[in-house]
């Protein structure tokens, strides 16, 4: 099965969560569709969505909730379905 | 000519080399943060330096266009690519019309400057097509591109054009850390000694929400101020100040906490006490500062600073003079 790498289009801060008191985008073995929302980077005072343009099964975020990102850094991995 | 935006990117904008002689009015400088890279953009391409051009924050945009055009990107790495054949950077290149331009992620820096023969063709708002977008003036729209846009470039021959590229050392990116040369200003008073030598000997780290009209950094020790009766009309925070005027490149640290750049889309004037201006041959440089960059204030003299900013207009010469 393949995985894919999903990564940070900009440098920011890293979020798992739409906010403090909601729960995380996603938990490892969740089932993912394209078009769902995977988690957030935040600059600039706005807050930029990484949408999955895959369908597959979540395998984990790699980096800590409100970690530092650099761009092309890897943030999460989802194996997709064939 | 025009240009359909597919994708904006996070942050793209149309800006020239910016609207002066209004920020007594309270309507900020604008243009492009990094303006040497904006001026050589124009030039890769044979326009006029000062044409608009599109300045990306840490991500590019989608643009199809629909009719040939010769393209450069400048400031920071961000690989532009044509139909994904990947091009380079401080380089000129043909793009025909029905291809789409598209960028690869931010390697170095934090803002590219994409300039499109011919210029685009905003309306001209108080002297200037840059976009201040808190204040919804001029660009396009008054805002930051969104899909679907149609931007307006102006008709330009370029048959007798030729792909240009410039020299590594004629290119201009800050170095690790970042270090931001300033002059300390008419408040440093009002710091300890101690307090004036962490702010220079400490690293700060730029903070996720810099952005046009600050660049806010973070990480350094907080600064301790010299006691005083607060001044009639000053706030209550020792920070505070009866209120004055925002130089360009002046660092104001509200609360003492996290020193603020204001840069090209700032506020003209408030109550907020300044340890001292960036010179402006570094404020170019602030621009492709991304976020978490370790970065240091190196105080210099006023002479210093006429010499930086000599040794900057010489190295745009020689860009002027390999170009032309």
């Amino acid at each position: 099965m393949a995985i894919k790498e999903f990564m940070s289009p900009v440098p920011g801060i890293f979020y798992t969560q739409p906010s403090p008191d909601e729960p995380v985008y996603k938990q490892v073995g969740d089932v993912v569709s394209e078009g769902d929302s995977l988690c957030l980077v935040e600059v600039m005072k706005s807050f930029h969505t990484i949408v999955s343009d895959t369908s597959g099964t979540f395998k984990g975020y790699l980096v800590e909730n409100e970690d530092e990102v650099s761009p092309g850094q890897v943030l999460l991995e989802i194996e997709i379905s064939e | 000519m025009s240009i359909k935006v597919i994708t904006p990117g996070l942050s793209t904008s149309v800006q020239d080399l910016g609207r002066p002689g209004y920020y007594h009015l309270g309507i900020p400088l604008s243009g492009g943060m990094d303006r040497y890279a904006l001026r050589v953009s124009n030039l890769l391409v044979g326009n006029d330096e000062g044409a608009a051009v599109l300045e990306a924050a840490f991500m590019g945009p989608e643009l199809l266009f629909n009719k040939d055009a010769i393209v450069a990107v400048t400031g920071a790495g961000m690989l532009p690519k044509v139909d994904g054949e990947a091009k380079s950077t401080w380089a000129s290149f043909v793009i025909k019309a029905g291809q789409t331009l598209s960028f690869d992620f931010l390697t170095s820096g934090a803002r590219a400057y994409i300039a499109v023969s011919g210029g685009i063709d905003v309306p001209i708002i108080l002297g200037s097509r840059s976009t201040y977008t808190l204040g919804a003036l001029g660009g396009f729209e008054g805002r930051g591109l969104a899909a679907q846009d149609e931007l307006p470039i102006n008709e330009c021959d370029i048959s007798k054009h030729t792909e240009k590229s410039i020299d590594e050392s004629l290119r201009n990116l800050p170095q690790k850390p970042g270090e931001l040369r300033f002059i300390p200003g008419i408040y440093w008073h009002r710091i300890t000694e101690k307090s004036q030598a962490t702010f220079i000997n400490d690293t700060w780290k730029v903070a996720p929400e810099a952005d046009r009209i600050g660049y806010r950094f973070k990480g350094g020790e907080a600064l301790d101020f010299v006691d005083r009766e607060q001044a009639f009309g000053a706030g209550s925070d020792p920070s505070n100040i009866v209120d004055s005027c925002y130089p360009y490149g002046s660092i104001q640290v509200p609360s003492g906490s996290e020193p603020i750049v204001l840069h090209r889309d700032a506020v003209s004037g408030g109550g907020y006490f300044m340890v001292g201006v960036v010179i402006s041959a570094d404020m170019d440089l602030i621009g492709q500062l991304q976020p978490n960059k370790p970065s240091t204030f190196v105080p210099v003299t006023m002479e210093e600073a006429l010499i930086a900013r000599r040794e900057r207009k010489e190295k745009l010469s020689k860009v002027r003079d390999f170009l032309s």
